[in-house]
């Protein structure tokens, strides 16, 4: 079924028939098919979180007699697969290839990325890799938690090596949209854009197109090595054959500490959109917002080792680590000082975007401070792998990053779809979420500091009550995105049409029709000022 | 300094079992403090002036402010001179944590699926405990006989990973005496969370009774030296001796004498050489339900009058 050719006004409706998705180099539909992939993802991963915590909900009272999950196994195999799930499947695709696809030609008044095809590729990439990741949990599954230290996960008897593999080719994905974004930004802004004239959003994204681009391949070659190493026993990382386990960790966290900016970086890209946008008014510090994201990215190589405060590394290597860490926090600082500034006689409206923002600006604070307690060397070895670790990251990555991403889906809801969503639910929605938040993972720092080690299925009675509200905690979240998916079904099926520019914002992609076109503008967009001119 | 120690009452730390302890507590109070006026800073300005400056009418006009050089230096060397000083504290803190006192008590940690190992320099062995006397320097030399696993005493402080192939160390002087919790923090598998051991700080003339008894040990009649080393080689963390439920391995309970259904179908005598072949070598066959792979062999690590012991063991589970 080729090309129906009666062509509609926009791009949904450009060409029918689920071929003509699937074979699309449109950025937009592409972007459209992320967003339902990444979101399927993050519905498995989340029914996950909730059986973790339920497990969590009381300590057990022998070994093995599990509550809701069969037994330990069964629970380190559902720990590892929500990790997995949420980290390689849907925060660091999250932001870059839903929202970025979509939005960074639009926002630089280009017809589409540089290379269409091979943005189509990466989508196919991703979901070979998916789908193989998901596949292992039909055969042995795996469980050797997301980030597959050795020697434990050469020698478990599960299915790593094809998880390994799963993730290598979602790597691919990723570094073939850096190159399709770095690229395009180079190449196909409209006449007029300067870089310094690019949206926030857009930096942020050409800052992770770097990362994407430098730090993916040495998580590709660490874990070919380690699925070579499975399968032929040549001995890189197992001490048995005079390997180094500890050297795993190094080429491991080389990426996956990146990684941790890829994940972060766009996000806090959008959060820049949201502020401008919902106080009508110019951002504080342009220059220094979109350098500071380079700056993360730069130094972000560096730091690795934070991660390895008790591995055994050196004295004099902890301290370097601890050191260049503490760098990283100066930039992330400026960014939430620049957003303050923002407000400062602005014109705020708290629609729900805006209050994904500040609800991001809440979390991403003390997920911040905490971070730099972990920098601190001391402090990390008692905090260290324990659940201090665990509420900080999600506070990063989930009160961080997905508070950013649920505010992007807001805000560009009305472009992506036509349709304008239920600002009352969605309010609802949002404050069941960040309540929720808060009551899973705050206990969770108290449970770190009183010494309660991450990745246990079971724990000593001390620790019942804290558990006990952080699980509550995590049915609120549920009501919350329970909450949200009605907002959005029931906005795409019965929302008003919306206008060109609901927000009144000032960037490219508010001065096409929502939906856009198949090929973006009618007339090509000359830009003559910076993007943020309210006066 | 005050209020260092507010902060820290409020800080849920464990109680403090060494001096590093307190010194470490108060760098996290300090961080605690720092960190909530920061917060409040930041998110009571935010609040104040989202709500200060709401949206009143569709029109209003903003201030055009791009930006303020002076004040954007302000904001970005203040925060790095406190990271710095926090840097600068935790490296003070930290050298002491590492540099390994000399003329410690020495006692030897393997941490293997799933319990503590701990022995001492007279041969003593015991598992999941470890006893040292107070006020006393001691030091854990630390190794691994499978995976990563991490040894952590939450009221002292301290972590460090175990791993094979290699030793690590870690240090410490107990000033309280009292049991403190000893987990695994590096994730090990199965029974990773069932990896708790006990660390016993005691007086110096209970140590050394402690000690002495252990060295008794060795007199022990056969089948209650097979006992002893049926928990210090770690084998009660995976089979059951007292009652016929499975844990992660076959119940031993009562089986001496009948017969064991494998994975393939066949039965084997559960008698003396079945115990020992399964102690040497545990996947040649494998009990049906339960999964290949899962035991360590103990080739090599037992001696001949060891596993008499053990096997003596086993066929009086009654
Ligand atoms: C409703 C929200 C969520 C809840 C209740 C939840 C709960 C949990 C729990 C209980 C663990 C196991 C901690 C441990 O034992 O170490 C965990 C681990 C983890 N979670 Fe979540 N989670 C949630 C959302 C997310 C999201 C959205 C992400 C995506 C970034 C995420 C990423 C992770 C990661 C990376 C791990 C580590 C897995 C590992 O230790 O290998 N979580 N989560
Ligand atoms: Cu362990």
């Amino acid at each position: 079924m080729a090309n129906t050719k009666a062509h509609g006004d926009n791009y949904i409706n450009f060409e029918k028939g689920i071929w003509s998705w699937l074979t699309t180099v449109d950025h937009k539909r592409i972007g459209l098919m992320y967003f339902i992939t990444v979101m399927f993802f993050f519905l498995i991963g989340g029914i996950m979180a909730l059986l973790l915590r339920l497990e969590l909900f009381a300590p057990n009272a022998a070994p093995n007699v599990g509550q809701i999950l069969a037994n330990g196994d069964v629970y380190n195999q559902v720990m590892t697969y929500h990790g997995a799930i949420m980290v390689f499947m849907v925060i660091v695709p999250g932001i870059p290839a839903i929202l970025g696809n979509f939005f960074l030609p639009l926002q630089i008044g280009a017809k589409d990325v540089a290379f269409p095809r091979i943005n189509l590729l990466s989508w196919y990439c991703f979901m070979a890799g998916a789908i193989l990741a998901i596949a292992t949990f039909f055969t042995t599954k795996i469980d050797t938690g997301w980030t597959f230290y050795t020697p434990y996960s050469i020698r478990t008897g599960t299915a790593t090596a094809m998880m390994v593999l799963a993730a290598f080719i979602m790597g691919m994905s990723s570094i073939l949209t850096g190159l399709n974004f770095i690229v395009t930004v180079h190449k196909l802004r409209a006449p007029g854009m300067t870089m310094h004239r690019m949206p926030l959003f857009i930096w942020s994204l050409y800052a992770t197109a770097i990362l994407q681009m430098l730090a993916t391949p040495v998580l590709g070659i660490t874990l070919l090595l380690l699925a070579v190493e499975r399968f032929l026993g040549i001995g890189i990382f197992d001490p048995k054959l005079g390997g180094d386990p500890v050297l795993f960790q190094h080429f491991f966290w080389f990426y996956s500490h990146p990684a941790v900016y890829i994940m972060i970086i766009p996000a806090m890209g959008i959060i820049s959109e949201l502020i401008t946008t919902f106080s009508k008014k110019v951002i504080f510090g342009y220059t220094a917002i979109a350098y500071s994201s380079l700056g993360i990215a730069a130094v972000s190589f560096f730091v690795w080792g934070h991660h390895m405060f008790v591995s055994g590394q050196s004295e004099t290597t902890g301290i370097v680590f601890s050191f260049l860490t503490m760098l990283v926090g100066v930039p992330t600082a400026i960014k939430m000082f620049n957003w303050v500034a923002t407000f400062y006689k602005g014109s705020v409206e708290f629609r729900s975007p805006m209050l994904y923002a500040l609800g991001f600006m809440f979390l991403f604070a003390i997920g911040g401070v905490t971070g730099v307690m972990l920098a601190t060397l001391p402090i990390d070895v008692h905090f260290h792998d324990t659940y201090f670790v665990v509420a900080h990251f999600h506070y990063v990555m989930v009160g961080g990053t997905l508070m950013a991403l649920m505010g992007g889906y807001y805000y560009w809801f009305p472009k992506m779809f036509g349709k304008m969503y239920n600002e009352t639910t969605a309010r609802i929605s949002f404050v069941f979420i960040f309540i929720g938040f808060n009551v899973t993972f705050f206990p969770q720092f108290i449970l770190g500091a009183m010494g309660m080690p991450r990745r246990y299925f079971d724990y000593i009675p001390a620790y019942e009550n804290l558990n006990k509200i952080s699980t509550v905690g995590s049915w609120l979240i549920l009501i919350g995105f329970l909450v949200g998916l009605y907002t959005i079904v029931q906005g795409l099926m019965k929302g008003e049409k919306a206008p060109m520019n609901p927000w009144g914002s000032k960037t490219l992609e508010w001065q096409t029709s929502s939906p856009p076109p198949h090929d973006n503008f009618s007339v090509e967009p000359v830009v003559t000022a910076g993007p943020y001119e309210y006066r | 300094m005050m209020w260092f120690n507010i902060a820290k009452a409020q800080s849920f730390m464990p109680t403090q079992g060494t001096e590093i302890a307190k010194q470490v507590d108060n760098l996290y109070g300090f961080l605690l403090v720092t960190s909530l006026i920061a917060c409040v800073l930041v998110i009571g300005g935010m609040i104040y002036f989202v709500w200060k400056y709401r949206r009143k009418s569709p029109n209003d006009k903003t201030a055009y402010i791009s930006h303020n050089t002076a004040l954007e230096f302000l904001w970005s060397f203040i925060p790095l001179v406190i990271f710095l000083a926090v840097f600068g504290w935790g490296w003070y803190i930290y050298h002491q944590m590492r540099a390994m006192p000399e003329n410690a008590l020495e006692i030897n940690v393997i941490g293997k699926q799933w319990a503590w190992e701990v022995e001492y320099k007279n041969g003593y062995k015991t598992v999941n405990e470890v006893v040292v006397p107070i006020n006393q320097d001691v030091k854990i030399l630390l190794t691994a006989a499978d995976v990563l696993h991490s040894f952590y005493v939450p009221s002292f402080r301290i972590k460090q990973d175990a791993i094979p192939g290699r030793y690590t160390a870690l240090w410490f002087k107990a000033d309280k005496l009292g049991e403190f919790h000893l987990f695994c923090t590096e994730y090990c598998g199965t029974s990773h969370s069932g990896m708790i051991g006990k660390l016993r700080v005691v007086s110096r003339e209970d140590f050394d009774k402690y000690l002495e008894q252990g060295q008794e040990e060795r007199f022990l009649p056969l089948a209650e030296k097979g006992k002893k080393l049926f928990a210090v080689k770690a084998c009660a963390s995976c089979h059951a001796v007292d009652h016929p439920g499975a844990m992660v391995g076959p119940s031993l309970f009562q089986k001496f004498g009948h017969e064991e259904v494998m994975d393939d179908g066949t039965k084997i005598m559960f008698d003396e050489n079945y115990i020992r072949e399964s102690i040497l070598e545990p996947n040649k066959h494998i009990v049906k339900g339960f999964p290949k792979g899962v035991m360590p062999t103990f080739q090599g690590q037992l001696n001949e009058n060891e596993l008499s012991a053990l096997v003596e063991y086993v066929k009086n589970l009654k």
